[in-house]
């Protein structure tokens, strides 16, 4: 007994040592990194490489070392424009999440009641397109969506159309964007409860007389909630700072955030001020994400207690 | 009960639709022989000889497979670990610290991991010299951070699902803790390294927004050559790009599936 338990302690002295690189690792490179984008946050843009001041003035002495200015948050909130796209940004995501849930919920429900074996020949072509490249898959909406693309060429020949539609190049693109790319997020997570659902409790439902809407809006609909949720926040919070959608697919009246972020530094080379609205954003982000981290968790506990059992 | 189903199915069909039909829209027209992609000119495989002939394209694919092996195979060894940290180490100091910085990658918005990496580069060549100029090695540093985070949820959801008794047997029997680890742990969680791997090497051969940022004037990732040329609209050798990767990735994922649907459980559905 004792003899084993030095042997468990020898194997966790070696994992513990083992650790201390990939330790290091994120300490230097995940969250050294915040900490700097929030010192450059606080400094003053300047016209030089690097076009920022240093927190730090190791010249000057005393309390004249330490250089603080708000100023960037300041702008943020004094520019109309700011809040605008803050806003427009919440907007899109929020509007692009539900109508995944639309579109994701039916299709995760109906696979969730196949035969496995079905069931694993659905799920495959749900999971095939996350494996191919998301820069690919915009794309391809790109010669769909066009004045002279696919879909307005097909509608002028069947004659329902006289002039081709403007399908791309505005917010309309953009939601088509994030529901096609972000579609498998909602599905899987979603399927992922569903499975788990216990059928006898619809036929218990059934029998007790309630209709099919009835089961599925008091029994299904309330059981399936955490995968809403898990899906929900799986699509929201990078549909939030999508680039390459809006990049490729909006136009420019297109307002969102991580669009006006790349401007900000690769075009105004702002640095302090794109530093301030990362700030920002990660604030707006922090609440969801410890909503799913919070979920996370559960769900590991929940796996865990279940595989003592095993 | 039968109308709903009918609706049900409709629904289904037009998901399943919705998801390939784009793609199957690119694979068509990278035959066409027109060089207005929205004109049908004919069966052409003029698209793929200039993909070959393209060495930008090639230098691109190439950068793109080396930073891809490199940082899929570091960061599932880090993941790896992290992960039976998490499982078996219990309550250590800076648990909720290591938990933190792993679980946020999944959710951060990649165009800040990206800018905060940059200035990180920049303020360590300030102060240390290095990284002297950005490139490969700065895409693979920053492609193994975002995701030994992906590495770490996989091996960790099968570590929790297995159980320690066939470990503790193997000590008991007197193995020493690094045989018992490499003869017992590792092939039990092979399976969950593949996969975590594949998906690290996946999302490095996919990413534009990190890479575009921690990147420097010498090294073009091949998802940047296809973004900076999408920008301005369809090109017909994109289109030949995208069917050969479409159609590889394609083939990769149904082999996988079709090796280990026979060991699926058989439950009535």
């Amino acid at each position: 007994m004792i003899r084993r338990l030095q042997r468990g302690d020898g194997r966790r002295q070696w994992l513990r040592m083992a650790l201390v690189l990939p330790y290091l690792w994120l300490l230097l490179f995940f969250l050294a990194p915040f900490i700097i984008i929030f010192k450059i946050s606080l400094a003053d843009p300047l016209v030089a490489v690097p076009p920022f001041t240093a927190l730090i003035d190791w010249a000057a002495q005393g309390w004249d070392r330490i250089y603080v200015t708000l100023d960037n948050y300041l702008f943020l909130f004094e520019d109309r424009y700011y809040g605008v796209i803050f806003l427009s940004s919440i907007k899109l995501a929020a509007i692009s999440t539900m109508l995944c849930l639309l579109l994701g919920y039916p299709i995760a429900y109906f696979i969730a009641r196949q035969t496995p074996r079905r069931r694993n020949l659905l799920l495959l072509g749900i999971i095939l397109p996350f494996w191919i490249s998301f820069l690919l898959r915009v794309y391809a909406w790109i010669g769909l969506l066009n004045t002279h693309g696919v879909i307005n060429n097909f509608l002028l020949w069947l004659g329902l159309i006289d002039q081709p539609l403007a399908l791309i190049y505005n917010d309309f693109a953009v939601y088509l964007g994030i529901v096609y790319s972000y579609l498998p997020f909602m599905i899987l997570p979603l399927y992922a409860n569903l499975e788990k659902l216990d059928l006898d409790l619809h036929d218990a439902a059934a029998d007790l007389g309630a209709r099919n809407w009835q089961v599925f809006f008091d029994v299904t609909l309330p059981l399936s909630l955490p995968g809403i949720i898990a899906g929900c926040l799986l699509v929201f919070i990078p549909a939030i700072g999508e680039f390459i959608i809006p990049a490729l697919l909006g136009g420019s009246d297109t307002l969102m955030i991580g669009r006006a972020l790349w401007d900000e530094f690769f075009i105004n080379r702002d640095w302090p001020v794109a530093s301030a609205v990362s700030v920002v954003l990660l604030l707006i982000l922090v609440l969801p994400m410890m909503w799913f981290q919070k979920a996370q968790a559960q769900t590991d506990a929940g796996a865990e207690a279940q595989g003592g059992v095993v | 009960m039968k109308r709903r189903s009918t609706g049900l199915l409709t629904m289904v069909a037009f998901g399943y639709a919705f998801l390939y039909l784009p793609l199957l829209s690119v694979i068509v027209y990278s035959f066409n022989d027109s060089r207005l992609v929205t004109l049908w000119g004919g069966f052409s495989l003029r698209w793929y000889r200039s993909l070959l002939d393209n060495e930008n394209i090639l230098a691109a694919a190439l950068l793109s497979l080396q930073i891809a092996l490199v940082s899929a195979t570091v960061a599932t060894v880090f993941g790896t670990l992290v992960a039976l940290s998490l499982n078996r180490l219990g309550r250590f100091k800076g648990r909720t610290l290591l938990t933190g910085m792993v679980t946020s990658p999944l959710v951060m918005p990649e165009i800040i991991t990206g800018i905060s990496l940059l200035f990180l580069f920049i303020t360590l060549s300030e102060w240390i010299g290095w990284p002297g100029s950005r490139g490969a090695v700065t895409i693979t540093i920053a492609h193994i951070t975002f995701s030994m985070a992906y590495v770490t949820v996989v091996v960790r959801s099968r570590l929790s699902g297995m159980g320690q008794s066939l470990e503790e047997a193997a000590m008991d029997l007197g193995g020493r803790p690094l045989a018992v680890f490499f003869d017992i742990t590792i092939p039990a969680i092979a399976p969950a390294m593949i996969s975590g791997w594949l998906l690290a090497f996946t999302l490095s051969l996919d990413d534009v927004v990190i890479a575009s940022f921690v990147s420097g004037p010498g090294a073009t990732t091949l998802p940047m050559l296809i973004f900076s040329k999408v920008r301005l609209g369809v090109t017909p050798d994109i289109n030949a790009l995208a069917t050969v990767i479409i159609l590889l990735v394609s083939a990769g994922v149904i082999t996988a599936a079709m090796l280990t649907q026979p060991k699926d459980k058989s439950r009535a559905g």
